[in-house]
């Protein structure tokens, strides 16, 4: 089975503010769009996350060929337990998701 | 009449292309506007008030954008500058201005913005009900806004249009949305207000709407329908796809933005190429709202010290997450135990790099790395405790071995001594946003001459 980032041509994480982090996936064509977006379930998203469903929030965008996912940092930015300052290397979950 | 906004880089210190800069003075604008930080480097600057980006590097980069200012005749506006955007800031951000207008013979009236907020006005806006909180809040009440060490609110486009009526040739402003110091120009000037702060969400990462992102300088056009946008490097392209796709960034809703005084929506907006490298952007709304403004705050979460062992030994590197478990229990007993700390006093931390320092529990791949960075990170009440459990600590990170019946091992330590002190850390305290009666209500202007006409009366 394809990893995610196997088909689209870039998975891209960053903080919304210290308490959001938002996930665009470019997927860069109609077809990957077409093969991708119905393929992201989102209880599997916010499972990968550590999250409440209801928490996570999800904008299709065809005319940009993106998927997007925001959600509450589960640890707000920069205070003690934080690991990712800028919230970036939350991409690399989501880009390794089987497809 | 149009209004064009000339955005030499997406903050200051970061750098951009003089040549792109002087392409841009060329073709002329009404405003050059740069962003001086926002929180993404985390609550340290906005907990301490000090900027995180180098002087030298912001003065170099600032004595080119006066120079346009003065080759232009048009006011230059920094926003949040000096990474937070706290009085202090604002401040470092006027002395190195200073000193400039005086190595360049410069004579200017200077605009300060502050943005800082004393928590006591904070509290009776609370008492009163016009603080409100955003998702996911923090706790808040009187006793947490006085443990802030500074608090700012985000100003808009009026405080600036309020700084641009002054006359100032420069405006250094505190805290702001990274989209007013750009939006506030054509707005005061009549152009549409959905593209105006369309335009100014497009341009405030300067070229990072292009498809050279490094390259800096962008020139938006404002006018009574839309905007166009343009790179002024000559290799970059605005596309209707880099452009309508930097909505996206660092926004959790890609269609609409909340600001002070109401909200964007660019559910409807067209994007069309006007040739290979502009756009143009029409059908964003501005929808007018209650004035609120964002709040941001940061207080003192405690000093940290921090322990690296190095892990290369086969066994251990298997086992790294058992040891490190282990470790943290052994020195939690004795940190109680023989320092005398209950153990809400402190935390010993153990990030295992190879392993899972970035995602921690988030973590699903378990291949087997060549070593492993044992990262100790101790936090304490302050820097002499925190210090002293590093001490405690140091001789088990090097020593501690799985289990009784085998060798003590020793661990690679890269350092002498084995712990640095990384000092007070800090945590963002609020997401908030506070009504105002009006928009100077929160906000400080001052006006001052420098340079060599200040002499003059």
């Amino acid at each position: 089975m394809p990893m995610l980032r196997d088909l689209v041509r870039k998975v891209a994480a960053k903080n919304a503010g210290p308490f959001q982090v938002t996930l665009d996936i470019f997927c860069g064509s109609d077809e990957a769009y077409a093969r991708v977006a119905p393929a992201l379930k989102d209880k599997e998203i916010a499972r990968l996350f550590g999250l409440e469903p209801q928490l996570l929030r999800r904008f299709d965008i065809p005319d940009l060929n993106v998927v997007k996912f925001s959600m509450p940092r589960s640890v707000v930015q920069g205070s003690r337990f934080d690991r990712d300052m800028h919230g970036a290397q939350f991409a690399t979950l989501l880009e390794e998701i089987d497809i | 009449m149009t209004t064009t906004v000339l955005v030499p880089s997406g903050v200051l210190g970061l750098g951009f292309s003089q040549e792109a800069l002087n392409l841009g003075i060329a073709r002329g604008c009404d405003v050059i506007a740069i962003d001086g930080g926002s929180t993404d480097s985390g609550p340290h600057s906005l907990g301490t008030g000090v900027s995180k980006y180098s002087r030298a590097v912001c003065k170099a980069e600032w004595r080119a954008l006066m120079q346009a200012r003065a080759q232009l005749g048009v006011p230059l506006i920094i926003g949040t500058a000096g990474t937070s955007g706290t009085d202090s800031t604002v401040d470092w951000m006027y002395d190195i201005t200073c000193e400039l207008a005086e190595e360049l013979g410069q004579s200017l009236r200077i605009a300060r913005l502050y943005s800082g907020q004393s928590a006591e006005f904070v509290i009776s806006k609370l008492a009163s009900g016009q603080i409100s909180p955003l998702s996911p809040a923090p706790e808040l009440d009187a006793d947490s806004l006085r443990d802030m060490s500074n608090i700012v609110a985000l100003a808009g486009a009026e405080q600036i249009q309020a700084a641009l009526e002054t006359g100032a040739d420069i405006i250094i402003a505190g805290r702001t949305t990274d989209t007013a110091i750009i939006a506030a120009l054509p707005l005061s000037r009549g152009e549409h207000p959905g593209a105006c702060w369309h335009g100014a969400k497009i341009a405030e990462c300067g070229a990072l709407c292009s498809t050279h992102p490094g390259s800096g300088v962008i020139r938006v056009t404002f006018d009574k329908t839309g905007f166009e946008v343009e790179p002024m490097a000559p290799a970059a392209a605005c596309t209707p796809h880099s452009v309508s796709a930097h909505m996206l960034y660092e926004n959790s809703d890609p269609f609409r933005l909340y600001e002070p005084g109401g909200h964007l929506d660019v559910s409807h907006a067209r994007y069309s190429a006007l040739d290979a490298r502009r756009v143009r952007v029409e059908g964003s709304e501005w929808i007018p709202g209650p004035y609120t403004v964002k709040l941001e705050g940061a207080r003192l979460a405690g000093y940290q010290t921090m322990l690296l062992a190095l892990l290369r030994e086969a066994h251990y590197v298997a086992h790294a997450q058992d040891w490190a478990d282990k470790l943290v229990s052994v020195l939690s007993e004795r940190v109680v135990a023989q320092i005398g700390l209950a153990p809400a006093d402190f935390t010993i931390e153990m990030r295992l790099i190879g392993v899972n320092a970035t995602m921690g529990p988030l973590e699903n791949r378990n291949s087997q790395p060549a070593e492993v960075g044992a990262m100790c990170l101790i936090t304490a009440e302050s820097q002499d405790m925190a210090d002293e459990i590093g001490r405690l600590a140091n001789p088990f990170l090097l020593h501690m071995p799985l289990t009784e019946d085998e060798p003590l091992p020793t661990f690679a330590f890269p350092f002498s001594p084995a712990q640095t002190s990384r000092g007070a850390i800090y945590e963002f305290a609020l997401n908030h946003v506070m009504a105002l009666t009006t928009p100077l209500e929160a906000f400080r202007l001052e006006i001052s001459e420098v340079g060599a006409h200040a002499h003059v009366t």
